[in-house]
């Protein structure tokens, strides 16, 4: 048991820096620092990038172009990319639907889909929740009929992140009457978002942004040959990718790197006598911050080596979940109390790119606000942190 | 980056836990807390005889060269018994302080002893008034010809009563909390003047007020050299502190198992009280601080080796997470277990007694935060 890195390791890290440093868009990368409002565009580039490189699917296997890394390089891979203020590849094609069609999908769809994946040609976006199907997703409506070579889709899902950039959607839907238990008539399809009767109203966050929205259904005629594996096995696929999509969940490397710019800023700032990070109990919060990040990053190490030796990641892998989100919330909560009075004001376009006013407030004192509020989310989504804790209580303890 | 154990580290946990499981039943636990002593001399044989005693110690010095990742497995498994053998105050401790400090004569008969299983130790460094301060110090050791002369009085010394020999931190010069002037003498049980009003600790071990009135021993009796011992005290203390912070990992890890298993038994309003989500969330929670706690020990353990020795800022954050978790595991065992947890004759509430001891010792949860923040 040991925590130093290689010489090789050392070396890796060496290249991600550099690879970083040459390859990722300084536009992109002051956008991100300045907390301007990120647009489609933005990812595409960057993980167009990443793709050339070789390293836009972390975790994928090999064989379908993924990097074969060991759990200390994406680890270092991690940290560089958040120090590096890097994008994270968006999750919903990368992370979400690809280990589903390369692990269950047929060797069809797997040559239709991954490519365009893995070099951001379509963007995907997640059809799960429904209005009435939220923390009981297996309760969702969403239906899929068969008729003939195709199925017709009818319902809403909503929640819908980023559905207005999406090309494709990937949903659980139900193909039967539900029986005895909800999950077992419920199937995973791929639908084309430019099919007829597909309709997406936005839903404005708290940020007073356009980041989620609600897809509707209306007779969607969807070719059965975008069905992933076999009917009524939905819910298994998704429960098999939700584990190993755990991975990263707990965004320790990108909560560390807040949180130095967190302590930055308040040994920057004071109520007129010696700065906020010299006062005891500003001080108390974020050590204890640190300390519980700590837990994190080292469960999260421990997580990924039991997977390295052949593990499935397992329920506990909900603890990275909880833990992530509280800890990310608790920065958001802190960067609101050092920016004090100028968490008032509202001021959105200030934080659109291109815009040349008169900025309010210091650097991004005045989108902590935006970035707290809408960060609620995070504890929320993903399976609410009391579902995970309900995952703990009967996969973990056996009750 | 490796998290796992090597072959050696997981023989000597195997050991522990076959020790536990076996030979240190609750009811054997509970004899031996009630005994004269206070710990088992066959146990502590049978210690030095699997070679557990030898762990911290250089293959130079006799000992089998072990890590901080051996020492916290070490201390792990037998925090799953709350094993009250004095391992800490003994080895840890008090032969800590030998090998770090002691002659090349002193290390070779006294080690050897330790090993041996021969040789019981104490050290007593805190006073009344020092808190964790370990340079508040105000016994006092005068040279008088070949001799030390010493005056004072040290408080809650861990395994006074049954030490062969005691360590003390005593003030050779300078004022209270110099960080120069404090020494370190071998006191002898029977040495004269030398008086140890000991008593039952609260989580079933030993201790003890020792009192020093006109205690003279030969200049021999220095550990290290003179003046100089506040780093070799503070390095010692750092070790005993991850040393405690393993003992908690285990000590929580059956106490959030042995929780879930008695609401699974437990019958009320008809079902299984393990049946009511407002627990269900509450033992999640127990599980998740279990886990947190335990990933910043292994990662101060390996900080700590890769610092050849002690790395002050990992073990703080290892101390205070630690602590914070022990006290809710430990509330939470009590009060999901209701009435019967605050009864002296159920396990868990010993446990929690434990839990609760290694929270204000070696620097408390807050003074670790705190220390956290400063380094």
């Amino acid at each position: 048991m040991n925590v130093d890195f290689s010489p090789e390791e050392l070396a890796f890290q060496e290249e991600a820096r550099q690879f970083l440093e040459e390859k990722y868009p300084k536009r992109i990368q002051n956008k991100v620092r300045n907390g301007i409002h990120l647009e489609k565009e933005d990812w595409v580039e960057w993980q167009k990038i990443l793709a050339e490189k070789g390293w836009a699917a972390v975790n994928w296997p090999v064989e379908y172009g993924g990097t074969g890394w060991t759990p200390t390089q994406k680890y270092i891979w991690a940290n560089e990319c958040a120090k590096a203020s890097a994008l994270e590849v968006m999750a919903f094609g990368i992370k979400m639907v690809a280990p589903v069609i390369y692990s269950f999908g047929n060797e069809e769809q797997k040559q239709r889909f991954l490519p365009d994946i893995l070099n951001s040609n379509v963007w995907w976006c997640q059809g799960y929740s429904e209005p009435n199907a939220g923390s009981d997703l297996a309760s969702l409506k969403t239906t899929a009929v068969r008729d003939g070579d195709d199925y017709i889709l009818n319902g809403t899902k909503t929640w819908t992140t980023l559905g207005h950039f999406a090309d494709w959607i990937f949903c659980l839907v139900r193909t039967g009457a539900p029986g005895e238990k909800n999950q077992t008539s419920i199937s995973f399809i791929l639908c084309d978002m430019k099919t007829p009767g597909i309709t997406v109203s936005p839903i404005i966050t708290l940020d007073g942004h356009r980041e989620v929205n609600e897809v509707h259904f209306d007779n969607v005629r969807v070719p059965a040959e975008n069905l992933i594996g076999e009917e009524g096995k939905g819910w298994t696929y998704a429960k098999v990718l939700l584990t190993h999509e755990r991975t990263g969940i707990a965004r320790v490397a990108n909560s560390k790197v807040r949180l130095e710019g967190l302590k930055k800023k308040a040994a920057e700032t004071s109520n007129g006598g010696p700065s906020l990070m010299e006062d005891s109990s500003f001080k108390q919060k974020v050590a204890q911050l640190e300390i519980d990040l700590l837990a994190l990053e080292y469960t999260e190490l421990r997580t990924l080596s039991a997977v390295s030796t052949g593990k499935a990641p397992g329920p506990e892998s909900s603890i990275l979940k909880i833990k992530g989100s509280e800890i990310a919330q608790r920065i958001d909560e802190l960067n609101v109390e050092v920016a004090g009075y100028y968490c008032v004001p509202f001021v959105k376009e200030q934080f659109m790119e291109g815009f040349d006013g008169e900025p309010v407030g210091p650097g991004t004192a005045a989108n902590s606000g935006p970035v707290y509020f809408n960060n609620r989310k995070a504890s929320i989504y993903g399976g609410s942190n009391e579902v995970q804790r309900n995952i703990i209580a009967k996969a973990v303890l056996g009750l | 980056m490796d998290f796992s154990y090597s072959e050696e580290q997981q023989m000597l946990r195997d050991s522990v836990a076959k020790f536990v499981n076996n030979d240190y039943d609750w009811d054997t636990r509970v004899a031996i807390v009630a005994s004269d002593e206070g710990y088992s001399k066959d146990n502590w044989k049978l210690f030095a005889e699997l070679g557990w005693l030898m762990v911290p110690f250089t293959e130079e010095d006799g000992g089998l060269g072990g890590t901080a990742v051996d020492i916290v497995g070490l201390m792990e498994e037998l925090g799953k018994g709350i094993v009250v053998e004095p391992i800490v105050p003994t080895v840890i401790l008090g032969g800590g302080l030998i090998a770090e400090a002691g002659s090349a004569e002193q290390k070779e008969e006294l080690l050897a002893q330790l090993m041996g299983g021969e040789l019981q130790l104490a050290f007593a460094y805190n006073e009344p008034q020092a808190r964790y301060n370990l340079a508040d110090i105000t016994t006092k050791a005068e040279k008088s010809g070949d001799n030390y002369v010493i005056n004072g009085a040290k408080a809650a010394v861990l395994n006074a009563p049954n030490a062969d020999k005691i360590i003390v931190a005593v003030r050779t010069s300078g004022d209270q909390r110099d960080q120069d002037g404090i020494s370190l003498l071998l006191v002898d049980k029977d040495t004269a003047g030398l008086s140890i009003n000991g008593y039952a600790t609260q989580d079933g071990a030993r201790g003890g007020e020792v009192k020093f009135d006109n205690v003279t021993v030969p200049a021999a009796n220095l550990l290290g050299e003179e003046g100089k011992a506040l780093p070799v005290v503070e390095k010692i203390i750092e070790r005993a502190t991850l040393a405690v912070c393993a003992e908690a990992m285990g000590a929580m890890e059956m106490s959030y198992k042995k929780t879930v298993e008695y609401t699974k038994t437990r019958k009320q309003f008809g079902v299984t009280i393990s049946v009511f989500q407002a627990l269900q969330h509450r033992m999640a929670e127990m599980f998740i601080e279990h886990e947190q706690a335990k990933s910043v020990v292994l990662m101060a353990a390996m900080k700590s080796d890769l610092a050849g020795g002690v790395d002050k800022k990992a073990i703080s954050a290892a101390k205070s997470r630690v602590g914070a978790a022990a006290r809710l595991v430990g509330q939470e065992s009590i009060q999901i277990h209701g009435g019967i947890g605050v009864t002296e004759e159920l396990d868990v509430g010993h446990y929690f007694k434990r839990l609760t001891t290694i929270q204000f010792t070696y620097g408390s949860t807050d003074w670790h935060t705190q220390r956290f923040a400063e380094l």
